[in-house]
């Protein structure tokens, strides 16, 4: 009798709670706090993108719970996964054992992106990578746990191949770091090449952390080709392209990959950067869609880094999240089928459709060099209009 | 190989061992002196290395423009900066575990390392980026064939040996050098004879970290680039060098430095395997080199300890 009259009272408690929020009462009261993730590498040589992507997801947050109409109060959980797979690592679990956590958007570093889907695909975490461009995040397995904003580095390096051989350029010497994200550079790009005609005189692995690529580029010296590839991230390439100089091998392009498209190049280069090519998926911030409109939200909120090149990415994916928890609540299993139908969704990156992987299908891919200390679109160039020429260039 | 080729390889192996040399020279002083190990001592190279980097950029905001200035500046300054600092970490962490067993030394010297290379992370503006140094040397070069011969490692290299003869002067034909001598083979004795034993082991320590900052200084007009964790690396790189050549022997650990470095560059470029492998042909040969010598190739020899 007893069990039977609290059940009673239970059962109309919850009909009533029910009724207040559907009848809108709910409201009145302060809105849910609903968790989001953030993973980046903010400390360390790649901490530019880190902290830019982290302060592009927050503002995403920020505007959100600005908003009036939104259901929920956001709060970001950011965490630093030093660009370390075994560090990543620890960071995911943390985020993905966190049940009132719903969704997150991860990691810049493709290393530690590929190291950590296990962990999403184990807790059930829906995640967007903002970031990595490693073809087998997506590709490897087919998680439904894991999608992905921007390309991948198949397409930056097809575009790369066809822009750097349209130039004139045949022979080519490529250093790459030895973590899967070098070494998936060094496959599409010479895969890419091969179909371009183009001939690779040497391949050198370095690890992710030299510092002294004398004895290589001596090597390369002797080689003697027109374009050093180099597939790898800002800090080694900053000392690789110093060191070229230090060599005398000012007379070869130095073409590489989105890893060295930030300010932090510019900026330990100095006027050596001058030339350097680099290829990113998506476009610059500004000719991005939505992009004026980001960048001066951005600048409103006197962030002290600037949102380097996938800021609007890392926004794009937590926008993404945030507008899915708002249609669907906060519940991991629903945000992730319905971020997995995700077709034709406007972004300030251009529009999202992920395939069966998770995997955005329409990336733009765009085209850079440093010309006076600023990376400049291509086509936008003085050496587009040849107006300036590449070393070596005819 | 052509003749431009080898000179290049040269060159490059005999840059790198001049700054291997120079750490390894450090830890071999400290072991000289204390039979201690001091972790620390890469860290050492890297904050003086940042030393010199803010005093460039504090001398550009003061407006002073010619290099000769600011290179003399940025000497001073390291080096003075890490002989104190090192003088300090003797007073502070070292003398007071004498009695302590050596690991302890060992791991509280370790566990500064690691407090001082992030507090450069942590504490110098953007610190954990990698950080243009400014090119302050000459740099006209001649190309003869692939080798190119540049007047700044040039100058580098001759001031790094001129530094290591000084010491050697220093340690041989100086009262000073007299004294950390008489230290480093028997402290009891030494104490008898009237010599101050803080005294000389707090000075040993200065120029051991002295050594350390120019290193520092050559390892960032050298590379032009210097990020919070060069020490970390140099300091491993030079403890092995100080190993292989016999620790407490400085003229081991100048061999130790130039071999390990001739060992990187014969794995980057004569060995058929990628050149990510060249750190583990070196340190694999390292660890032949003890097993067939344990005590390094320039033993200790107790009358001819520094």
């Amino acid at each position: 009798m007893i069990n039977l009259r609290i059940l009673g009272i239970l059962a109309s408690t919850v009909i009533f709670a029910g009724l207040l929020t559907a009848a809108g009462i709910g409201p009145i009261q302060a809105k849910d706090k609903v968790k989001v993730g953030f993973i980046g590498p903010l400390t360390g040589g790649t901490s530019a993108n880190g902290l830019g992507g982290r302060n592009s997801a927050d503002l995403a947050v920020r505007l959100r719970n600005a908003d009036a109409k939104a259901k929920y109060e956001y709060e970001m959980i950011a965490l630093d996964d030093e660009c370390k797979p075994n560090v990543g690592v620890q960071q995911a679990t943390k985020l993905a054992a966190d049940k009132e956590l719903i969704a997150a958007a991860t990691h810049y570093c493709s290393a530690v992106a590929i190291a950590t889907v296990d962990v999403y695909h184990k807790f059930g975490l829906p995640v967007i990578v903002w970031g990595a461009v490693l073809p087998d995040i997506t590709y490897r397995n087919k998680y439904p746990e894991v999608h992905r904003v921007n390309g991948t580095m198949i397409n930056q390096n097809q575009r790369n191949a066809e822009l750097i051989s349209k130039l004139g350029y045949k022979t080519f010497a490529v250093i790459h770091d030895t973590t899967d994200y070098g070494k998936g550079h060094n496959k599409y790009f010479s895969e890419a090449l091969a179909k371009q005609g183009g001939k690779i005189v040497g391949t050198f692995g370095v690890t992710s952390d030299q510092q002294d690529f004398a004895a290589e580029l001596t090597q390369i010296k002797s080689l003697n080709p027109q374009v050093i590839y180099f597939g790898g991230l800002t800090p080694i390439g900053v000392r690789i392209r110093a060191q070229m100089d230090k060599l005398g091998l000012n007379n070869v392009v130095f073409d590489a990959t989105s890893g060295i498209k930030s300010d932090a190049y510019i900026e330990g280069l100095g006027k050596l950067a001058e030339g350097s090519l680099s290829f990113i998926e998506g476009g610059p911030i500004e000719r991005l869609p939505g992009g004026k409109s980001f960048l001066v939200k951005y600048n409103a909120q006197n962030y002290p880094n600037p949102p380097e090149a996938y800021g609007a990415f890392a926004f794009a994916a937590m926008s993404l999240i945030l507008d899915t928890i708002e249609s669907v609540g906060p519940d991991r299993k629903k945000v992730q089928d319905t971020l997995n139908k995700v077709k034709d969704r406007d972004s300030i990156v251009g529009t999202i459709t992920f395939d069966d992987h998770g995997q955005n299908t329409v990336p733009v891919i765009t085209g850079f060099v440093v010309q006076d200390g600023k990376w400049v679109v291509w086509e936008d160039s003085e050496y587009a209009s040849g107006k300036r020429k590449l070393p070596g260039q005819k | 190989m052509d003749f431009g080729l080898f000179a290049q390889h040269t060159m490059n192996g005999l840059m790198l061992g001049m700054m291997y040399a120079l750490v390894a020279v450090g830890f071999t002083l400290f072991f000289g002196v204390l039979d201690v190990i001091k972790f620390s001592h890469g860290d050492v190279l890297t904050v003086g290395a940042f030393t010199a980097l803010a005093t460039f950029v504090g001398l550009k905001s003061m407006g002073v423009a010619s290099t000769t200035v600011e290179l003399l500046a940025m000497l001073i300054a390291a080096i003075g900066a890490m002989a104190v600092l090192g003088a300090v970490i003797a007073k502070a962490f070292v003398l007071p575990l004498r009695a302590a067993p050596a690991l302890n030394t060992l791991l509280i010297t370790l566990m500064l390392g690691t407090v001082l290379r992030e507090a450069v992370r942590l504490f110098y503006p953007d610190g954990a980026n990698p950080k243009p140094f400014p090119r302050l040397l000459p740099a006209e070069s001649v190309s003869i064939g692939n080798f190119n011969l540049r007047l700044d490692n040039t100058i580098m290299l001759a001031a790094g040996v001129l530094v290591i003869v000084g010491l050697q002067l220093m340690l041989n034909r100086t009262k000073l050098g007299l004294a950390i001598r008489a230290v480093a083979q028997d402290e009891e004795t030494a104490k008898t004879m009237g010599v101050n034993f803080s005294a000389i082991v707090l000075i040993t320590f200065a120029i051991g970290s002295a050594l350390a900052a120019f290193a520092g200084l050559m390892n960032g007009l050298y590379y032009n680039e210097i990020n919070f964790g060069i020490g970390l690396y140099l300091g491993v790189v030079g403890f092995s060098a100080a190993i292989i050549g016999g620790l407490g022997s400085i003229y081991g650990a100048i061999l130790g430095g130039f071999m390990f470095a001739a060992l990187q560059t014969i794995g980057a470029v004569a060995l058929p395997f990628a050149s990510a492998y060249k750190d583990v042909f070196a340190f694999a040969v390292v660890i032949v080199l003890m097993a067939w010598r344990p005590t390094g190739l320039i033993p200790e020899k107790l009358s001819e300890r520094v």
